[in-house]
């Protein structure tokens, strides 16, 4: 006696046979009908037909009868709504039934049928139940709330029954307790901005006594509220974590997930030199191990957050390497999780291991996994610089596998250990050669022939090598393509006399027969360059590369915080943000770790504390990089994009051969002087300087090498930015309206030059956590720059060196950044840059436009800054009376610019006073009619002379301000000035 | 929550649907088919995937996919949970998971699917309360029930859904009181070619069988529980007295249960009983090769070795095997390429050998990869780890009941690198 009978008729008279059965009289016949029409409705068929015949068995006393008829309901109320009507009667009847299961499975199913029409008939028993005796009902009608919302949000909120919830949080009862807070959470994701689930201690306290004593699931409801929870104080989180550790011994490993993220979460409150730190890190290793141990589905989900956590405390699981050794009966998805996990705890002191491992699993069979084994030893290497030759010796015996796939990742690894460690390893090239032939892969192939390209001058049949590439150009992949183009430039820069021809060639092929922009728009530019300046161009194409960083693929510390708030959730398991994936109208706010207050570490930026401050941060990337390529770019192509192409060959290969005579000319003659400083922020090549997504796993092949970047990197972050010019930039100048309230003090306050107080200049988020502050200040002829540098990431920085753009009065650093040691997480350096005003001029737009470039080990950072212009008057520029009388008339009207400062309540004495501060003298003051008149005069580093005439009018706080100089564009700045230095 | 659930067979076929909410189309599980075709192995279908409009998180157990559908940020690891308690469920009534019983017994699945979630969120999960509110199907019920008309739906309210004490109910009585524990031990270990260690460590359980009237309240106590590095408990054992005296003490379930599961991790000296001496090689220029296999004893503790079993995952390139045993039996699965040696009980004194010659397919490359040796094993009478249990109280009843403990190790993912 099965139910698989149920399945067995199969004659055409199905419905109609079930018909007259359920309309039968017998109650067996009856149940025996029902469970047919059941046994259809779970495979998928349609017995909505029935449906009259079904709700007509619901009046039956008996439960098992009417559960079934329930379930049919639930199936087809929707497709036949005037049928579900019928059923409400009997509805309603049970929900004053006697027996409390009877009540709960009334209101429970009522709550399932989507039916506008029943919904109302929904609200009185609904609220009946919510406040029944019997606690098994309420927790039904607890969550039967949330259906009924998801139904007619509206109604759920007319009705009051949000607050009635919210009532049962405080109920007696543990499981209705838990469901309250399950139906709460729910509702909470539709409505991001409710206070639904408005935690207090008083709340807090309830729900964790509620925690012991209820579900399994119920904790994870109640552990996932909880986590939203800010405490007080450092000692309130310490008593939840305590109270929340022992569900670290659930035998649900998604109440153990829960409980971490809680405790992650709260660990940040506490003062890391509280003894319970440590003991809480502690506990936190052994559960984390013991998920490993389960169902390989449940594994995958917790490496994915063990991922996660050893980003953030690597010293939680440093000692439990083994346990991530990989399985051969693992499935693929939780090797492939493992081996990543593996290379984050690699150190120095388990790098044998680990690499023994790794090589281990680069003889498996799956295709995925020893590429991706292949590519972690490599990763081992740039991670760990001892382990460097042994990675490399052991990558060299899996090319001497010769398996296809295995030789060609290697390859793609060795490509990234050279640029790591430069000129260490290149013995192994010639290996690498003997190879060429079996590469199909493009990323393979544009490996190879960076490698080619970049050691040219040690590898003799350079040429040869690239040649055979170049036979079948126009089949290979961009990426090789792009790789080739640069790799034979590099080439003819380094053995320009035997390769011409293959210059020429290639740079036909990519200009002329390509459709691709981004080849054909490279082409270009080598073309340009290696015709007008192929001293640029060597400086340029082959520039020394920025170091690759270690680890690439580190979460970026502001996601991987809120990463860390989402333990356990999907977001953990995608490492994306919910906003990134979660399903539109559905809100989704950021949730940021709260610092430790306790510890007196309090982070001074502004933008930790909100998850507003974070995402409206100013993009600090520099906005007019684009403009040199342009200039290299618009000469004079318009007749090649735009037109039809020339006849073929002759023109443009004139033009080949014109310019490669020239350049091969120059370029040789200069080989020996020594090439002229070469600023490295605006050349052309800065754009193809990795640009950091928040975690490529693999390096774009743009960034291959030194050559110039395709348009794509260039695109990406130069395009956006210059629109939203960060307001924080204006901060010197506008910070002085701010600052009212300080006039009254600045009358009678010693003189000096007024220094703006720092502002952020790059944000952590901008730069993989290095955060920059700072000021220009000039101090006895000196102008320095002063900075705050402070490491928010997770690793140590070092390495720390500093560029300037090319700007209006060629300020460039006078030394070298001096930063000696190395900069530990949350630390944080001063440092003072002296400048010196004889670098390279380029005019910016404001005049006083800074754009700066700052490297260190991880990568190199752009940021722009406007710098008073005030650093630049010079000491000694007060003029001769008469001098200044006869400069005034000789400047003519036209150059002279009025400005009024508004609300400045000095007198003309304090304004003068303070002025001269800043370098302003004042020559002469005359008084017409209760109107002071200063005359002033400033000189400013490159020899420029500004006069002024203020004019100070007793009672009256606006101030008339006339500026002459020979070069009126600076007017605008000194206005500026003025207005800044008088108001502070 | 939880929104839809999906049941599928080995071969893509959709068997049972069963939706909590509104009801969404299967079309939605053509996703699920997409990536399953690409993982060619079902044990490699990726857990969770992301679709437009829905996530779809299943788990793979006995040949059968649980497929569930969600629509908001859920927790994963719940849903996994929830579906292998829906499977552990499914096999506790039924004896096993598979789709015949289901199909079978469609509509008592359907109802339990129904009691387990209401709207997402799970409602009873505990096998002793569903066995209170659907019962599963014996042949004598059905027998009576067709006679009488009852049914297997229990009418009145399961007592353990609200107390205290969820799992146990109240009432039961048993003229034999007995209560037996099984302490079983796993060994998951990674040997290299030289016999060396790499990882190992132990998985062990502490399975219940209690069978006791009214409501005892139970202290089991072992001689060395500091042994065990991790461990996660019934709900029903008291954590407090576990911190305080490293002793469990619970009010036990009625019927079989888990009573713990703890983890003995590498850092303490895990012991290995078995060595294996092997060696298997394939000629570079012969489309054949060798297969030597030893197996002898290592630390046993004393104990027999038993159901000794090597399983090899053989290259593709292998056709066929002529081995000797000198003690057992071997078989190779063509289709498979797996070779699995039976051995049986290890005797000390004549270890026993396989060994003989692999051919491959003619004309094939020697093999890039090594095949790795799968050990089986058992050892009754013995947790390796060498957790022993003190003793076992009774409080809270009068009578004295029939106390008992079993010890066995067996091998857990124990494998072997050539």
């Amino acid at each position: 006696m099965t139910d698989s009978k149920y399945f067995t008729t199969t004659k055409k008279g199905e419905i109609f046979e079930l018909k007259a059965e359920l309309n039968s009289d017998k109650k067996e016949k009856k149940k025996e009908a029902v469970k047919k029409v059941i046994a259809s409705m779970t495979v998928g068929k349609d017995v909505s037909a029935l449906f009259p015949d079904v709700v007509n068995c619901m009046q039956t006393d008996n439960l098992e009868l009417k559960k079934l008829v329930y379930l049919y309901l639930m199936n087809y109320a929707k497709s036949q709504p005037d049928m579900a009507i019928m059923a409400v009667n009997t509805f309603v009847k049970d929900c004053e039934d006697p027996n409390p299961l009877i009540r709960a499975l009334a209101v429970r199913t009522m709550g399932c049928i989507r039916v506008d029409k029943i919904t109302e008939y929904l609200c009185e028993p609904l609220r009946k139940c919510l406040k029944d005796e019997d606690p098994y009902v309420r927790k039904t009608a607890a969550v039967c709330v949330a259906k009924l919302h998801d139904i007619n949000a509206q109604l759920v909120e007319d009705q009051g029954f949000l607050d009635t919830l919210k009532d049962l949080i405080s109920d007696s009862n543990p499981m209705v307790v838990a469901n309250a807070v399950a139906a709460l959470s729910e509702i909470a994701e539709s409505h991001p901005n409710s206070n639904l689930l408005d935690l207090n201690p008083q709340t807090i306290n309830k729900l964790l006594t509620a925690l012991n004593e209820c579900t399994e699931w119920g904790q994870i409801f109640i552990l996932d509220c909880l986590a939203n929870y800010t405490p007080r104080d450092d000692r309130e989180s310490q008593s939840i974590c305590e109270r929340v550790t022992p569900r670290l011994s659930h035998a649900n490993s998604a109440v153990v997930l829960s409980a971490v993220k809680v405790l992650m979460k709260f660990m940040e409150m506490l003062p890391k030199d509280l003894d319970y730190y440590g003991t809480l890190l502690k506990k936190l290793a052994p559960p984390l191990v013991t998920l490993l141990s389960a169902e390989p589905e449940l594994q995958y989900v917790a490496l994915r957050n063990i991922n996660l956590i050893v980003q953030r405390r690597p010293e939680i699981l440093k000692h439990e390497m083994k346990v991530f050794f990989v399985k051969y009966n693992d499935p693929i998805y939780v090797k492939l999780e493992k081996l990543d996990i593996m290379i984050r705890l690699a150190s120095q002191a388990n790098i044998a291991q680990v690499l023994a491992e790794l090589k281990e699993y680069a003889t498996e069979v799956d295709v995925d996994f020893v590429r991706k084994a292949v590519r972690a030893i490599g990763r081992c290497a740039i991670k760990v610089e001892q382990s460097a030759e042994r990675c490399v010796s052991t990558l060299l015996d899996l090319i001497q596998t010769k398996v296809n796939y295995v030789v060609q990742e290697a390859i793609v690894v060795i490509k990234d250990i050279f640029r790591k460690y430069p000129n260490k390893y290149e013995s192994v090239i010639a290996t690498l050669c003997e190879n060429l032939d079996s590469l199909d892969e493009p990323e393979a192939r544009a490996a190879m022939i960076w490698i080619v390209g970049e050691y040219a001058e040690r590898i003799d049949n350079a040429d040869e090598l690239l040649e055979s590439f170049l036979e079948g150009f126009h089949d290979e992949s961009t990426q090789v393509q792009l790789q080739l183009l640069t790799a034979i430039v590099k080439l003819f820069l380094k053995k320009p006399t035997e390769t011409q021809e293959l210059v020429q060639q290639v740079l036909s092929l990519a200009t002329q027969d390509s459709d691709n922009p981004d080849l054909r728009d490279r082409g270009y530019i080598y073309w340009r360059l290696l015709s007008t300046d192929p001293v640029a161009a060597k400086e340029v194409v082959l520039a020394e590369k920025p170091l690759i960083s270690e680890e690439t693929d580190l979460i970026e510390p502001t996601l991987l915080e809120e990463l860390i708030c989402h333990i356990g959730t999907l977001a953990s398991v995608y490492h994306k943000p919910p906003s990134a994936f979660v399903e539109g109208s559905r809100g989704v706010q950021h949730k940021r770790l709260a610092g430790s207050s306790g510890s007196g570490e309090s982070v001074e930026s502004p933008d930790t504390g909100s998850a507003a401050g974070v995402s409206e941060a100013p993009p600090a990337v520099i906005p007019s990089q684009g403009d040199l390529l342009g200039d290299l770019l618009n000469l004079d192509l318009t007749p090649t994009t735009t037109g039809p192409p020339p006849p073929a060959s002759t023109g443009m290969q004139m033009g080949a051969m014109d310019l490669l005579g020239g350049g091969l000319d120059s370029l040789m003659g200069d080989e020996s002087e020594p090439p002229p400083i070469p600023l490295r922020t605006d050349t052309p090549q800065s754009p193809q300087l990795p640009h950091q997504s928040p975690s490529p796993p693999d390096y774009s092949p743009t960034e291959l090498g030194g050559d110039l970047g395709g348009s794509p990197a260039m695109g990406a972050p130069f395009g956006a930015p210059p629109a939203t010019m960060p307001a924080s930039f204006n901060a010197p100048v506008s910070g002085g309206l701010d600052d009212l309230f300080d006039l009254a003090g600045g009358v009678g306050m010693p003189m000096g030059a007024y220094n703006p107080p720092k502002t952020l200049w790059l944000p952590a988020m901008k730069a993989k956590g290095l955060e920059i502050s700072g000021t220009f200040v000039r101090r006895a002829g000196v102008i320095q720059m002063e900075m705050t540098l402070n490491n928010k990431a997770m690793s140590v920085m070092s390495d720390f060196a500093i560029q300037f753009n090319r700007n209006s009065f060629g300020l460039a650093p006078a030394g070298p950044l001096q930063i000696l040691t190395p900069l530990s997480p949350n630390q944080s350096i001063e440092a003072a840059l002296p400048l010196s005003t004889v670098g390279p001029v380029m005019k910016m737009e404001p005049l006083n436009n800074l754009q700066v470039a700052v490297k260190n080990n991880i990568d190199v950072f752009y940021f722009s800054c406007q710098y008073p212009i005030s650093m630049l008057f010079v000491e000694d520029g007060k003029m001769e009376r008469q001098v200044f009388l006869a400069t005034w008339k000789d400047i003519p009207n036209d150059n002279e610019s009025q400005f009024q400062i508004k609300d400045c309540h000095l007198n003309s004495d304090a304004a003068s006073n303070k002025l001269q501060g800043s370098n302003i003298f004042t020559i002469a003051k005359r008084t017409v009619e209760g109107q002071d008149m200063l005359y002033q005069s400033m000189k400013l580093t490159n020899g420029i002379w500004v006069l002024a005439e203020l004019r100070v009018q007793m009672g009256n706080p606006n101030y008339t301000i006339s500026l002459k100089c020979r070069a009126p564009e600076v007017s605008q700045c000194v206005f500026q000035n003025y207005e800044m230095v008088l108001k502070n | 929550m939880i929104h839809s659930l999906f049941l599928i067979n080995h071969s893509g076929d959709i068997f049972l649907e069963k939706h909590w909410k509104s009801v969404i189309s299967r079309s939605v599980c053509d996703y699920f088919f997409e990536a399953k075709d690409k993982a060619v192995d079902p044990e490699n279908v990726p857990p969770v995937l992301q679709t437009p409009h829905h996530y779809l998180i299943s788990i793979y157990r006995d040949k059968l996919f649980f497929l569930s559908v969600i629509q908001t940020e859920v927790p994963p690891l719940f849903v996994i949970e929830f579906l292998h308690r829906v499977a552990d469920t499914i096999q506790d009534y039924f004896g096993e998971c598979s789709e015949s019983l289901i199909k079978d017994n469609v509509v008592t699945v359907y109802e339990l699917l129904e009691e387990m979630l209401d709207n997402g969120f799970p409602l009873a999960t505990e096998s002793n309360v569903l066995k209170e509110m659907i019962r599963p199907p014996t042949i004598l019920r059905s027998v009576v029930n067709t006679l009488i008309g009852g049914s297997n739906v229990g009418d009145t309210l399961p007592t353990g859904q609200l107390s205290s004490v969820p799992w146990r109910r109240v009432g039961v009585k048993y003229t034999n009181n007995e209560a037996y524990f099984d302490v079983i031990e796993e060994i998951d270990a990674i040997l290299d070619k030289s016999g060396t260690t790499v990882f190992a460590e132990i998985q062990g359980v502490i399975e219940a069988c209690v069978r006791l009237t009214g409501m005892p309240d139970l202290t089991l106590s072992f001689m060395n529980p500091r042994l065990l590095d991790d461990v996660s408990f019934h709900p029903c054992v008291r954590f407090k007295r576990w911190e305080s005296e490293q002793a469990l003490s619970f009010i036990p379930p009625d019927g079989n249960f888990t009573l713990m599961n703890y983890h003995v991790s590498s850092q303490n000296l895990v012991t290995i009983p078995v060595y294996v001496k092997q060696n298997i090689s394939f000629f570079e220029t012969e489309p054949c090769g060798r297969l030597d296999i030893t197996i002898g004893p290592k630390q046993t503790m004393g104990k027999t070795v038993e159901a000794l079993m090597v399983t090899i995952h053989m290259p593709k390139s292998v056709v066929s095997a002529n081995l000797t045993p000198t003690q057992g039996s071997y078989t190779y699965d063509l289709a498979t390429k797996v070779l699995v040696w039976d051995i049986g009980k290890l005797n000390p004194q004549k270890l026993p050998n396989l060994r003989g010659s692999l051919s491959l397919q003619a004309g094939a490359p020697k093999p890039e990869d090594n095949p790795s040796l799968n050990i089986d094993l058992k050892i009754q009478q013995v947790a390796i780890s060498g957790l022993k249990v003190s003793r076992l109280e009774m409080f809270g009843e009068k009578y004295k009941p029939f106390k008992g403990v079993k010890y066995v190790t067996k091998a857990g993912k124990f494998q072997v690198r050539t």
